[in-house]
């Protein structure tokens, strides 16, 4: 659909959280915990985090929890007895608050969720979230964004994108459909735009550090150089910060739980850099040692992805580095890969 | 400063080490580990305050232990975990190099464990005062105030494991955690799942944890897991007499036996 | 409107066990739900993800042939937690299966061939799929050879099927067992797999040669089989690797870009040369 855009009052975002929420929508948002942001469900504008640059974790959970639910089921004599699991049993949610690179990053998990059988846990509750995001007023030196296809204003993959564009106004994008129809909800607080007003005066300037183009060729030529993945990951102690509070990264594990009688099959989040991730009964594991993980890590994303899926497994947010106990910064790796591999 | 860069020049050049861990500028104003392998790489090495980060866990890294002979810069934390490794019949005396960073920034050359020993009898080796002073707010607690306090805390938890990995303890080749015959810990991150395995971790680490803090400081969550390890120091301490890391030949108090053993907790 | 559990596996009986060797059973089963059985098809190659619930899944080829119809076989051996509870388990009692996953042999495309099927320990199942959906159209093809060697002679699975191959006039089979492993009437040959390959002589000319085995096995034997002439892409084998969804989302199994889940785990030798070294 074409773009509207409108205005809408700072001080009529109360009444907008109290709309959705006097709708039945649930409202998720970034929430301060203590030193860290978190996404969550919030009951008002209060409680919601939007000085910060970026929530502690990526808003993927939203559509990909951390534990799920994929099967129930009871055991008697007879045998057992599965209990489908509706993969499309939630509620028609709103996204507020987060970032351009978390409602673009939802694009690489619609293609593996996507992709063949199609997993409705995920793209069921993807489907049912309308995604508000905010352009970025500032941005640190983590943040990568312009150079993986993204920017501080990228609308991709947002339904309605707010941006500062005074003390006292947001600019409104109503982007999709499902924009529309939430937009529709507080309709009677928006006004209309100036069609000429340049978001991009608002929006924070991040430079471009790398190629892309160059940066995805050079990682899928680079399987074989083992002194770089090792030189790249020497310092890495194998924790999976990285990929848990990574909006495309989506490996998961299956765990069963159950008591004497009935039982869960649960679907958790998983990462490469485990060294139990690829481990084989016999005891033989295809990725042995750490470099091996990181390779991993980092081909999945600049080179498999890219070839099989049509989509660059990162947005830049550097969330990975940020959270990382021993400060790899994936920016750098990837700089560090365009400088010193030649194809 | 210069003294690092000299010494370590001098320790590749004559090829007493492969590797000289230590530490490096990291992103912005962060310090990170640098794995120093050349006379060329030596100007990469800063030693700031902001330079507490205790690196003995490296010295078990596989891929490090693979370049050859390794050198550290350990502060007082990579000493008692040196010593606390010693004792698990980790690492060996003479197979590292150690040089000490002081806190008023002087290097001293640790020829053997012996010599570490003796330099930390003179140390403090207790948590800070903020430290206790968390503490002694969380024992202040009724058990279902702490109770709370800590599901909230483990509620944050997403279980990437970094505590694990950062802590130089937790070297286990498989940890409870990861074993499924049985599944003693519940591997989602799941309100049981998360205290499961954060109290397991504390148990474990009961009479071993150095108080380094690298296990808070490695969460992303902000979880304070240290105040967990920190917590089960002095119980070891007043009923054992044992503190971690101390001795390279010490043997570890909850898994040995004395006539004289306290008996106080068994009910 | 409820949409499809993509997770959800079907509900299977035991129908039969089959001990096959030490610590290796074979199950018979059959879809509970008649109806399900009846959609139910594959083809040989392809895999399944079973589940013991409460204990989780394990992921094992399906070794019966697809030309027999209204049940799968499976055969294992016991190993991890999975196994070990499958292993526990009677005739009669229920386990899950979500399949058939990846890719297949395309024996449509080996008509009018020889075929040798040359495979090692626990890797015959696999295999024993192949030979009996090929062995089920035996005219479609011409000379069929089976080379099969274990540890030891009580190692050896399927001892009835390799008994009744033996008698076969349409089957030319060789069993091996390494040195030290042969009881005093063993009649089989004595000594590794390539090392008998080699004493076979094969034909490469109009032969397809599917090789299933532990890795030190297949890395012996590929030399073996270059050096009778055979050719990269006369050669097949398939692959495995830890998995949990079985449907190249859970992003464990690949090896470089290459989901063993969805584009394997059949692969000729031509492919698996261009896989980096990482399985």
């Amino acid at each position: 659909m074409e773009k509207e855009l409108k205005i809408l009052k700072y001080s009529d975002l109360p009444k907008m959280i109290e709309k959705f929420i006097s709708q039945g929508y649930p409202v998720l948002a970034p929430v301060h915990k203590g030193k860290i942001v978190e996404i969550e469900y919030v009951q008002s504008l209060d409680s919601i985090a939007l000085d910060v640059l970026l929530s502690t974790q990526s808003a993927k959970k939203a559509a990909f929890p951390k534990v799920e639910k994929v099967l129930e089921y009871t055991m008697n004599k007879a045998g057992v007895v599965q209990h489908p699991v509706d993969p499309a049993d939630s509620k028609e949610t709103i996204l507020f608050g987060v970032r351009p690179c978390d409602a673009s990053g939802f694009k690489s998990l619609d293609a593996i969720f996507g992709e063949g059988p199609s997993d409705q846990f995920y793209l069921s509750k993807k489907e049912k979230t309308t995604i508000i995001s905010f352009s970025c007023p500032v941005a640190d030196e983590y943040c990568f964004c312009t150079s993986v296809g993204g920017g501080p204003g990228n609308t991709a993959g947002s339904d309605l994108q707010f941006t500062s564009v005074s003390k006292d106004e947001l600019l409104v994008e109503i982007l999709t459909e499902k924009g529309k129809k939430a937009s529709r909800i507080f309709a009677d607080l928006l006004t209309e735009a100036n069609s000429a007003i340049d978001k991009t005066k608002f929006i924070a300037d991040v430079k471009v550090v790398f190629d892309l183009d160059s940066v995805v060729a050079k990682t899928t030529a680079s399987f074989g150089n083992a002194e770089l993945w090792l030189e790249q990951s020497l310092r890495c102690i194998g924790c999976g910060a990285c990929a848990f509070v990574c909006p495309t990264c989506a490996c998961f594990d299956f765990q069963d739980e159950q008591d004497t009688k009935k039982g869960v099959r649960l679907r958790l989040w998983d990462s490469c850099g485990f060294s139990l991730f690829t481990l084989h009964t016999s005891g033989h594991n295809p990725r042995e040692v750490q470099s091996q993980r990181w390779r991993q890590r980092i081909m999945h994303k600049f080179a498999y992805m890219p070839e099989q899926l049509k989509v660059v497994g990162c947005e830049g947010c550097g969330r990975c580095s940020r959270a990382c106990p021993v400060d790899m910064n994936i920016k750098e790796h990837l700089t560090a890969i365009r400088e010193q591999v030649t194809v | 400063m210069n003294d690092l860069i000299k010494k370590v020049t001098q320790l590749l050049d004559d090829k007493t080490i492969n590797v000289f861990i230590g530490y490096g500028q990291g992103t912005a104003s962060r310090i990170r580990t640098i794995f120093v392998k050349n006379s060329s790489q030596v100007e990469n090495l800063v030693y700031t305050s902001d330079c507490t980060a205790n690196l003995a866990g490296y010295l078990l890294k596989h891929e490090v232990k693979k370049i050859g002979k390794l050198g550290i810069l350990a502060n007082d934390s990579a000493l008692r975990s040196m010593m606390q490794l010693a004792s698990e019949f980790q690492i060996k005396d003479g197979e590292v190099y150690v040089l000490h960073a002081a806190k008023d920034g002087s290097f001293t050359e640790f020829a053997d464990f012996q010599s570490i020993e003796a330099y930390l009898v003179t140390i403090d080796t207790g948590i800070t005062s903020d430290e206790q002073e968390r503490i002694a707010k969380l024992e202040a607690m009724t058990v279902k105030e702490r109770w709370i306090f800590w599901n909230k805390e483990f509620e944050k938890c997403i279980k990437c494991y970094a505590c694990r990995a950062a802590c130089p303890m937790c070297y286990c080749h498989r940890c409870t955690t990861d074993v499924n015959q049985p599944q003693w810990i519940p591997v989602a991150s799941h309100e049981q799942g998360n205290l499961d395995y954060h109290l397991m971790r504390a148990m474990h680490l009961a009479g071993r944890c150095v108080n380094c803090g690298e296990c808070a400081n490695a969460c992303p969550m902000d979880i304070p897991l240290n105040l967990l390890t920190y917590q089960l120091i002095a119980p070891i301490r007043t009923t054992f007499d044992a503190t971690a890391g101390m001795k390279a030949d010490a043997v570890y108090a909850l898994s040995t036996f004395k006539p004289d053993d306290k008996e106080n907790f068994i009910i | 409107m409820e949409q499809q559990n993509i997770y959800q596996p079907y509900l299977m009986e035991i129908e039969k066990i089959t001990e096959e060797a030490p610590m290796v059973k074979t199950f018979r089963l059959k879809f509970t739900n008649e109806e399900e059985g009846n959609k139910f098809s594959f083809r040989t190659g392809q895999f399944g993800e079973y589940s013991v619930f409460g204990e989780g899944e394990v992921t094992f080829c399906v070794a019966s042939p697809h030309t027999r119809k209204g049940y799968i076989e499976c055969t294992f051996r016991q190993a991890g937690r999975v196994t070990a509870e499958l292993a526990s388990l009677s005739e009669g009692d229920t386990i899950g299966f979500r399949g058939p996953y990846g890719n297949i042999f395309p024996i449509d495309d080996w008509k009018g061939k020889n075929l040798l099927f040359i495979a090692g320990g626990i890797a015959l199942p696999p295999m024993r799929s192949v030979i009996w959906s090929c062995l089920d159209l035996r005219d479609q093809f011409k000379d069929i050879s089976i080379l099969y060697g274990a540890r030891t002679v009580e190692d050896l699975v399927y001892k009835n099927e390799l008994a009744e191959w033996k008698e076969r006039p349409d089957v030319h089979l060789v069993t091996t067992v390494d040195p030290g492993g042969e009881t005093p009437d063993w009649s089989g040959e004595v000594g590794f797999v390539p090392t008998i390959l080699d004493k076979m002589i094969p034909v490469s000319e109009n032969t397809i040669a599917i090789v299933c085995g532990p890795p030190v096995m297949i890395k012996f034997t590929f030399p073996v089989l270059e050096k009778y002439g055979f050719k990269d892409e006369q050669v097949y084998t398939t692959l495995e690797n830890r998995m949990k969804c079985g449907l190249g989302k859970c992003g464990r199994c690949n090896v470089g870009k290459v989901f063993v889940c969805k584009d394997g785990p059949v692969f000729t030798r031509t492919q698996l040369k261009e896989l980096p070294d990482e399985y």
